[in-house]
């Protein structure tokens, strides 16, 4: 890997040239929460200065730029009895996600696992992820961050550059060389031994600050035992169905499809809409049977899929612990709670 | 200096003109086809003879018995359906489908010549080279027959290759048959049909009662060698094979020679909408034909 120290004073340079050419997506300030707390979202930005690169954490997942909440996977001309299907993946040029916190980069590297492997490789996901130019960088923990527990609290591939604060400079790690050749016309220098411990001491001091835990020791056999336990009903009773914890997940990927025919009946689209596994009818099949008609068994099948099943087939979690899924829960269900009680730990009420 | 990002362009459609699971081209085309004819099973299903128009595209279709389509009419919907036609149909399949929601309530209205999109084949099959030289049970519940029909196509095929099989099939009553048309052809290519129906209608003259009452008769003819030696097929609702594989392990069939036929909604049927899993299992990819094994191991199967 290559390392650089880029002096702060320089990012603005860095950004301008790379905006000259390029449109970009990074992290703004959109308004304030009751707690008066500041709201951040992944928007398009304008200029350098609206860009908050100290934001603490968005409450949407940058995924739509990847996985589009509505998405047209098809249209149809349709002609007497005749039809023409036309494909679009929806990309016309790259995009540069400037400002994506490691847990946010390690989901993408989760998704890619899914949505780019050697089965039936997904090109509407894949268009958009091979023209995402992404620079990601350090943040500060949070006290719903569990992502230490998951082992996504840094981040080793799946990026073009990565910035992390160490002062008055960034430490810049080189991951493409099309970030390299970005880097060019702005000064950078090679990182010297004082760099290396200046960066180790902003890792170290901010290891410490995390707090949320969750035990992921043997969770998927514990998820095995436990699947007749009476937490799930728990849960499931406080649980609203709603659908939230999927929508602001930057892991959730499952969809439905739907076909519609245009007003001039000339046409029709296929589309696709992001879903959630909480959602009443997602397994409910023609006819009306619903294989999972309890908002318990409902609840219960996202933990499985997450920290079982994802676990199963690629040795890792689905789940980067981003907290978010329980900041935005209207029950307050979250992550290390519920997993807690999997476990028969002792859960604050 | 040249600052911006090179573009990845990713191809949509066919490349090679050929089928391959990692092809980014292949996600959403769909092989054109048309329905030849609809034929009238009972009061909710349809028999629907569906051919590839492309003729190359037909004689490149190939599939296994087992193996589901994704069938899509544009602007309606699309759905997966079992392959009920033998491999040696290729891409000239046919399709039972029950009335059941939109897409079929529109099917049921349709005429032959109606085109209609197929993605496929997809998910895995009944390993029937596995099955050769030993006694095949084929066993079957309502709908599940259709699915059925591709294993029993490749037995027909291919008798010599078995020692003896049989088809067991119950309905709820009679007006439910499927493939009615068939039974003799099956008999005639020694092949035991045993039918069952738990209410029948005063014309009926067949056996009445659950589908176990066949199997129990049978393992009373049958001796412990017969079970040694022999698979078993089974398609129909959860309970149906709970019990009927339950029955069969006792007699002697092991876990891993019996396969079951999972049915969920897939909506993609590439393992990415996550509307079939079972458990955290797809059945799209991992199914939707199961050993008994698998499924005893997969939570919320049964």
């Amino acid at each position: 890997m290559i390392f650089r120290i880029l002096d702060k004073k320089d990012l603005k340079k860095f950004y301008d040239e790379l905006a000259s050419k390029n449109k970009i997506v990074g992290p703004v300030r959109i308004g304030t929460d009751r707690n008066a707390k500041p709201l951040y979202a992944f928007e398009p930005i304008v200029d350098f200065a609206s860009m908050r690169l100290d934001y603490t954490t968005t409450k949407l997942p940058a995924k739509r730029y990847f996985l589009p909440y509505r998405e047209d996977l098809a249209s149809f001309r349709i002609h007497g009895r005749d039809w023409q299907k036309d494909i679009d993946y929806h990309v016309e040029s790259p995009t540069v996600l400037f400002g994506l916190h490691a847990c946010d980069i390690n989901a993408l590297n989760k998704l890619d696992k899914v949505l780019m492997g050697s089965v039936y490789p997904m090109p509407y996901y894949a268009a958009k992820r091979k023209n995402m130019f992404i620079i990601g960088i350090g943040c500060e923990p949070q006290p719903f961050c569990f992502c230490r527990s998951m082992g996504s609290d840094t981040v080793l591939h799946g990026f073009d550059l990565f910035l992390t604060d160490i002062g008055d400079a960034y430490f810049v790690e080189v991951l493409s060389a099309t970030a390299y050749h970005l880097l060019e016309p702005v000064s950078t220098r090679e990182p010297e031994e004082h760099d290396h411990v200046r960066y180790m001491t902003v890792v170290s001091e901010r290891n410490k600050k995390f707090t949320a835990r969750v035990d992921t020791t043997d969770l998927t056999k514990i998820l095995d035992m436990e699947f007749q336990s009476p937490v799930w009903k728990q849960w499931g009773d406080k649980c609203l169905g709603c659908g939230t914890c999927a929508n602001v997940c930057p892991t959730c990927y499952c969809y439905g499809v739907e076909e519609t025919v245009n007003i001039d009946l000339r046409g029709a689209k296929k589309t696709k809409t992001l879903y959630s596994c909480n959602v009443i009818d997602f397994a409910e099949v023609a006819g009306g049977h619903n294989f999972r008609s309890e908002r318990a068994s409902r609840l219960k099948y996202r933990y499985y899929h997450k920290h079982r099943g994802f676990v199963e087939a690629y040795e890792e979690s689905l789940c980067v612990g981003c907290g978010r899924c329980g900041e935005a829960c209207l029950a307050g269900i979250t992550v290390p709670e519920v997993i807690a009680s999997v476990r028969g730990e002792e859960v604050p009420a | 200096m040249n600052h911006s990002i090179p573009f990845t362009a990713i191809p949509s459609g066919p490349q090679h003109g050929r089928f391959r699971r990692h092809d980014l081209a292949m996600f959403e085309y769909s092989f054109k086809a048309e329905i030849t004819s609809v034929h009238r099973l009972t009061e909710m299903e349809n028999l629907y003879r569906i051919r590839i128009i492309d003729p190359d595209e037909r004689t490149r279709f190939t599939f296994k018995p087992g193996q589901f389509v994704m069938l899509e009419v544009p602007g309606v919907g699309e759905a997966p359906f079992g392959i009920s036609s033998p491999p040696s149909s290729r891409g000239d399949i046919e399709l039972c489908i029950r009335k059941a929601g939109n897409l079929t309530n529109f099917l049921a209205k349709a005429d032959r010549g109606m085109r209609v999109g197929i993605r496929g084949p997809f998910g895995t099959w009944f390993p029937m080279e596995q099955m050769h030289g030993q006694n095949i049970l084929l066993i079957a519940g309502g709908l599940g027959l259709a699915p059925l029909r591709a294993p029993i196509g490749y037995v027909q095929e291919n008798r010599n290759l078995f020692q003896s099989v049989d088809i067991v099939y119950g309905t709820k009553n009679p007006s439910q048959l499927l493939f009615t048309f068939q039974y003799d052809l099956w008999r005639k290519d020694d092949i035991g049909m045993a039918i069952i129906v738990e209410k029948p209608d005063p014309a009926w003259q067949g056996r009445v009662g659950m589908i176990t009452k066949v199997l129990e008769e049978m393992a009373e003819q049958r001796g412990k060698a017969f079970y040694e030696n022999a698979s078993a097929i089974v398609c129909g609702p959860p309970v149906m094979f709970k019990f009927v594989c339950s029955m069969l392990t006792k007699e002697g069939i092991p876990m891993q020679k019996m396969y079951v036929d999972l049915e969920r909604r897939m909506h993609c049927g590439v393992g990415k909408c996550c509307r079939c899993n079972v458990g955290s299992t797809y059945t799209c990819l991992s199914g939707p034909v199961f050993d008994f094994w698998s499924v005893m191991n997969l939570k919320e199967a049964i």
